[in-house]
């Protein structure tokens, strides 16, 4: 027996809502941003689960590769977001001493 | 024998990534985070993406997690692993399940009960995957690196010690 295309999705859909929990409770900027990076990874899960059930009902090679150049792009983006993102982290905690997200409110009206 | 192995590592993903989300020392959250990145990675291996796999481990957990751990580390908050407040937490658990329930009730109407197959030589083959990012999307490949070569140098500037710029 083989595992079903839903569990993955499954598996997918609670990871999301995992890093969704992380972004609304956690204050330290740091930590919220590893939760995207748990729900960029949710979103990677789907998308070659996606692919594979594509592969699988049109017999289409070449959807399923599309799928994981798409995973890969998203990956080296990811990975561009989480330097930009801590070298951010950095200059703001440089001059404000903290990065603690509710004292972050310069642009609060 | 799959479902064993999808069961183990669907769990671990899952319990790990909460470790990631409640607990309070940063360090053991990002430590936490390797082992649902590469959870996430023997996932891969199942659905037929090995060469995502390998990719999902080494930029992943070797890159992207140890410049966490750097940052970290650098900026000393280790003991601020401070949550919201005791109605804000209510409010985004109860957010987070619906959203959830939501993507789960949307998948069970599409993909229940669709079979698939068991993996066969030719859907992990790296050749066509080689083609296909060299050959079909080559331009967005070299985009990608354009993108990273930014991303580089915007972090350098930006990271760099204000008083310097004056000097």
């Amino acid at each position: 027996m083989t595992v079903p295309i839903f569990w993955y999705l499954a598996v997918a859909a609670a990871l999301f809502g995992i890093g969704t929990l992380g972004v609304l409770i956690r204050r330290s900027a740091i930590m919220a941003f590893l939760s995207i990076e748990l729900m960029l990874n949710a979103v990677n899960l789907s998308i070659v689960a996606f692919a594979r059930s594509l592969g699988e009902r049109t017999g289409d090679l070449a959807a399923v590769l599309d799928g994981h150049v798409l995973v890969l792009m998203v990956i080296a983006v990811a990975a561009a977001e989480a330097a930009i993102g801590l070298a951010l982290f950095i200059a703001v905690y440089r001059r404000r001493r903290t990065i603690d997200l509710n004292r972050l409110n310069l642009m609060r009206w | 024998m799959e479902v064993a192995v999808f069961l183990l590592f669907a769990a671990l993903v899952l319990v790990s990534a909460l470790v990631v989300v409640l607990h309070r020392n940063p360090i053991y959250a990002v430590m936490s985070l390797v082992v649902t990145l590469v959870s996430i990675a023997v996932l891969f291996v199942l659905l037929g993406a090995p060469f995502l796999a390998a990719i999902q481990v080494l930029v992943y957990t070797g890159a992207i997690v140890v410049l966490f751990l750097f940052v970290i580390m650098l900026l000393n908050v280790s003991g601020d692993g401070s949550t919201a407040f005791g109605l804000q937490k209510i409010v985004a658990a109860g957010a987070a399940v619906g959203f959830s329930t939501l993507l789960l009730v949307l998948f069970w109407g599409r993909f229940e009960g669709l079979p698939l197959p068991p993996l066969e030589e030719a859907d992990v083959a790296l050749r066509p995957l080689a083609r296909a990012l060299l050959g079909t999307y080559l331009l967005p490949f070299e985009m990608v690196g354009l993108l990273l070569l930014a991303a580089v140098t915007a972090a350098t500037v930006l990271a760099r010690r204000a008083d310097r710029e004056k000097t």
